[in-house]
């Protein structure tokens, strides 16, 4: 039998007019429609528009919203009756008086930044969220999802080991995604406008047609049950068009249809999932071919067009999950990455730098600094130097982007991947990832050197191994015994994920965003290290100086005394940075040795978000002289203080790191003082993309940058009802946030962490 | 020959043009009352390193560079070290790197033979960064502790021989932010001629923890950074 699917060609003649290339028409191949028919921009800045008067007016209501929200202790709203879904509710607008000025419209729920009740990651936890902001979710909800509907949490805790739960409960492993949607699953929302449902929705039904005909294995059971929720998913999309007035069943025929029909298939993905990270992906070169043809056509303006990028900007900067006290002591700021790229290198050699990359950075000019949409910028050498000072201007005055090293992520992920969570890469449309929290490493060596006892619990969680008993640290016994205790740990990590990922799969589907992938992807499992330069400034310091134990009465080790220097991570030191590059391999390679759900490649990372103060709390003293509960360094950052011989070699440091070992990302973040990096704007910008040059050409993969001074924090933490403040960003570990919206103490961490003054 | 250094900062982007790694040379005779590196005077302490180690260390940094970076040589008083001053900046021209050397030439002499290791000196350093601490001779000996008669005079000298100079002015509130001594200072620069920048420095406090480390009690203990209106006007007078 044949099946045959194909857009009518009097619409595709209409939609596609003056689009280049063949096989993106016959298949589903957004990069090679991108490829065909981007047009790179070597110019400046100069033709960018301003605000229009309804992007003033609603962000002006957006902010007043943003603040209502603040005043009453950071969540506006809580939906308690309606449980999220693609068509749960009527159209809502920023502000219902002035819903016509929305060029782009569609909200999670039926107001702006209420919360969705979203159940099915755990009721619990749902049931919790509300509560703490005041609100009674209906307990007639409750029950359903407790006792006709097992939710996704239900099922990882009927099904944890007593040995997981253990570990859980002492944090080495952590922020595992057992209570919330596990996020980092990036629809290629851009299929939406380029191909229309119809044509989507047929291409799935194909795939359900051929899917396990000859070989009914439980495999292609699984994903016959998966393709029939996908082509539901699209579907519903339709209907939830359509209560905004819109058929999207068709290709978008021009740039403002082409930015809507894009959003809703972002909208169905944030109303259906709550995960960790509801990334956008790489849409800016995309959406530019759409507004580069209308502006030929002369139906668009300039003004037009960034009114466009402006108003789904806004949008992007009001998701919003309901999330429960804990979360947010992880994950601080209310942040859901929706991360979107810009600039990159193609395959053939030619920047894909677009002018809808300058219109994306200036949504920052034109309303100001904001933590969402996680704007990243895929950083080469290459990239003319007009585009580079742009963003290094944009950096310098707000503090909210970030850079990734396109030279070391294209190899891997050819040049249509996007960002998935803060800084992983994913093929767009071709992939998906199973988000992987992280192991605790510097817990790890406490219990190495304490026969798997927990500091804090006090409990045997790791092996019980014997304890170290000497004095003094002898660096090949604590070398033979961390190594056996990671492997430990490695082997309960991945079979606690392999679970998780198992009863995600079955009890929290992402139909919405699998719907906007292809249906036979490639799945990439990614773990993660925290605690990271602080193992590594341990082991130096046992190899290096001579580390005496302090024990309790118990004899537990409880603190170290350091007799003598040794060299420290983050100073470009070949003793130190060695023995980071063999922890992180070291990893890696135990990673590897396990089977992985759903034959994933795995990956890992070395990103902490702003957890690293909660797990530095959770974990005892180590032998590099960090205090017990201390916070660790974010991601791959050196540890506070280490640094004693400038950013650069602190840069260089990290960037001996092999990418090829970390391909879900290596973090890194670096405060510059204003005063530090030059004396005008002008210098600043030349030296700042200067030092994104010679970071990146050594293969580093990941750099925040913030541009401020101490006085600036300090004073934001004292004064933080002071209007300047209130859209005050800065970035952390893999994301921006608004300072006044991080606790007293990550404030503190991260003024200590903010050290490149100039003396 | 080795030299006497008291640090490296591998990040230094006011010292001259781009980003350039900065090599701090131990000893100074000077005595400053703003000094923010008074842990740079000892002219006998200082590690030991070779012209090719540093320049090994600074070219980790190259990649950094681009076009425009290179070394800057500061202190301390880089003039006192001025042989082994000369065979670094040397074999960097060697190695393609852009030298800078930021002096407050207080060693400065036309006698030889300082004179001619001087000159050689010019011939292998791209750009002098050069304090003018103050303009009197007088106000110049109370504040360092030596009249600015041959610094001056190297200014001089360094127009005379063409060579770039950046000239550079701390602003200490009550010090050197009287009015008539600023436009006697700028009438001074305007009678050189190859001046390709002036920069106005605020002072500020954060070296005087150094003082309170060798034991010394800080000069300037209440004095305030200058202000805004301050800084501005002082430019006005000395740079536009």
């Amino acid at each position: 039998m044949r099946v045959v699917v194909k857009i009518p060609d009097e619409i595709k003649n209409e939609a596609w007019r003056g689009f280049k290339g063949r096989q993106w028409k016959e298949d589903i191949d957004v990069r090679d429609f991108i490829q065909h028919n981007y047009t790179p921009y070597d110019g400046d800045e100069s033709f960018l528009a301003g605000p229009t008067e309804a992007t003033d007016k609603l962000w002006g209501r957006l902010q007043e919203l943003q603040r209502e929200e603040r005043a009453k202790g950071g969540v506006l709203e809580c939906e308690t009756e309606v449980v999220s879904g693609l068509t749960s509710y009527g159209p809502g607008y920023i502000d219902e008086s002035m819903k016509e000025l929305e060029k782009v419209v569609g909200l999670q729920t039926d107001k702006p930044l209420k919360r969705a009740f979203m159940p099915y990651g755990g009721v619990k936890m749902a049931q919790q969220a509300a509560a703490t902001y005041g609100y009674t979710v209906n307990p007639e909800l409750v029950h359903i999802f407790t006792e006709y509907h097992k939710t996704h949490n239900q099922a990882v805790f009927d099904a944890y080991t007593p040995e997981m739960k253990l570990a859980r409960h002492n944090h080495i492993i952590t922020g595992l995604p057992d209570t919330y949607g596990r996020g980092r699953i990036v629809g290629d929302y851009r299929r939406v406008a380029l191909y229309g449902l119809d044509y989507l929705i047929g291409m799935k039904e194909k795939d359900l047609f051929f899917c396990g005909g000859r070989n009914m294995s439980e495999e292609h059971i699984r994903l016959r049950g998966e393709i029939a929720d996908q082509i539901r998913a699209l579907k519903g999309m339709l209907k939830m068009a359509e209560i905004y007035g819109y058929d999207i069943s068709k290709p978008a025929r021009n740039a403002r249809e082409a930015v809507q029909w894009l959003y809703f298939g972002y909208l169905a993905a944030v109303k259906t999932q709550n995960g960790a990270a509801m990334s956008v992906g790489r849409i800016s070169t995309f959406l530019d071919i759409y507004i580069d043809r209308d502006l030929r056509e002369g139906v668009l303006t300039e003004s037009e067009a960034q009114e466009l990028i402006d108003h789904l900007v806004l949008k992007f900067r009001m998701v919003k999950f309901a999330r429960i006290p804990s979360y947010n002591e992880l994950f601080s700021g209310d942040p859901i990455w929706a991360t979107l790229e810009m600039a990159g290198v193609g395959m053939d050699g030619r920047h894909m730098v677009t002018k809808n990359d300058y219109r994306f950075l200036h949504t920052l000019e034109n309303m100001g600094p904001s933590p969402e949409p996680n704007l990243t910028v895929l950083y080469s050498s290459r990239l003319p130097e007009t585009f580079k000072k742009y963003a290094a201007k944009i950096s310098v005055n707000t503090s909210s982007i970030q850079y990734e090293n396109d030279g070391v992520m294209r190899p891997v992920w050819g040049d249509d991947y996007s960002i998935c969570c803060c800084v992983s890469a994913t093929q767009t449309g071709k992939e998906i990832q199973f988000f992987g929290a992280r192991a605790n490493l510097a817990k790890c060596l406490n219990y190495a050197l304490n026969g798997g006892v927990d500091l804090n619990t006090r409990q045997q969680v790791g092996p019980e191994i014997t304890p170290v008993t000497s004095e003094y640290l002898d660096y090949d016994e604590v070398m033979h015994k961390f190594n056996a205790m990671m492997s430990w740990l490695v082997e309960l990590y991945v079979n606690t994920l392999n679970l998780i990922h198992y009863m995600h799969d079955k009890y929290y589907y992402e139909a919405a965003e699998m719907a906007l992938i292809d249906t036979y992807t490639r799945r990439t499992f990614a773990t993660g290290i925290a605690g990271f330069s602080h193992v590594v400034d341990s082991l130096s310091a046992i190899k290096y100086a001579k580390v005496k134990t302090v024990r309790d009465d118990s004899g537990l080790i409880v603190d170290y005394e350091i007799e003598g220097d040794f060299p420290r991570y983050g100073n470009d030191d070949e003793r130190a940075d060695e023995i980071a590059v063999w922890l992180l391999k070291a990893f890696m390679k135990k990673v590897r040795e396990h089977h992985t759900y759903r034959n994933s490649e795995p990956t890992t990372s070395i990103l902490t978000i702003t957890s690293n103060v909660v797990y530095g709390k959770a974990t005892g003293a180590t032998p590099d002289g960090r205090k017990a509960g201390a916070p660790f360094a974010p991601g791959a950052n050196p540890a506070y203080g280490a640094e004693k011989n400038g950013l650069l070699a602190s840069l260089n440091s990290v960037a001996k790191l092999p990418y090829t070992y970390a391909l879900d990302g290596i973090s890194n973040t670096q405060t510059i003082s204003p005063n530090a990096l030059g004396h005008s704007l002008e210098e600043r910008v030349d030296n700042l993309w200067h030092i994104l040059d010679g970071y990146f050409d050594q293969g580093a993969h990941h750099l925040n940058v913030n541009v401020f001074g101490v006085d600036k924090l300090r004073d934001c933490m004292e004064h933080p009802e002071k209007p300047e403040y209130a859209n005050f960003t800065i970035r952390v570990s893999g994301y921006a946030v608004k300072f006044i919206d991080l606790t007293r103490e990550q404030q503190l961490d991260v003024i200590a962490r903010s050290a490149h003054e100039v003396l | 020959m080795d030299g006497r250094i008291h640090s490296v900062e591998t990040f230094g982007s006011v010292d001259g043009p781009g980003v350039r790694f900065l090599i701090f040379f131990q000893g100074c005779r000077m005595r400053c009352r703003y000094c923010h590196n008074a842990d740079t005077w000892k002219t006998d302490g200082g590690e030991p390193m070779s012209a090719d180690e540093l320049l090994d260390r600074a070219e980790r940094y190259r990649a950094y560079w681009g076009e425009s970076g290179g070394i800057t040589v500061s202190g301390g008083e880089p003039l006192l070290q001025l042989d082994f001053l000369t065979e670094l900046f040397e074999k960097a021209k060697r190695r393609g790197i852009n030298t800078c050397v930021d002096t407050a030439g207080q060693p400065f002499s036309r006698e030889e033979p300082f004179f001619s290791k001087f000159k050689r000196l010019c011939e292998v350093c791209d750009l002098f960064l050069v304090d003018i601490k103050h303009i009197d001779p007088e106000a110049h000996r109370a504040l360092t502790g030596f009249s600015n008669e041959n610094i001056l005079d190297m200014l001089r000298f360094l127009s005379e021989r063409k060579k770039p100079v950046w000239i550079r002015h701390v602003l200490v509130p009550g010090l050197t932010d009287d009015d008539a001594a600023l436009r006697r200072t700028r009438q001074f620069i305007d009678t050189l001629g190859s001046v390709e920048r002036v920069e106005v420095l605020p002072y500020h406090s954060m070296g005087a923890f150094k003082w309170r480390e060798l034991g010394l009690d800080y000069p300037l203990g209440d004095t305030l950074p200058p202000s805004k209106e301050r800084i501005q006007n002082a430019e006005n007078i000395l740079v536009d």
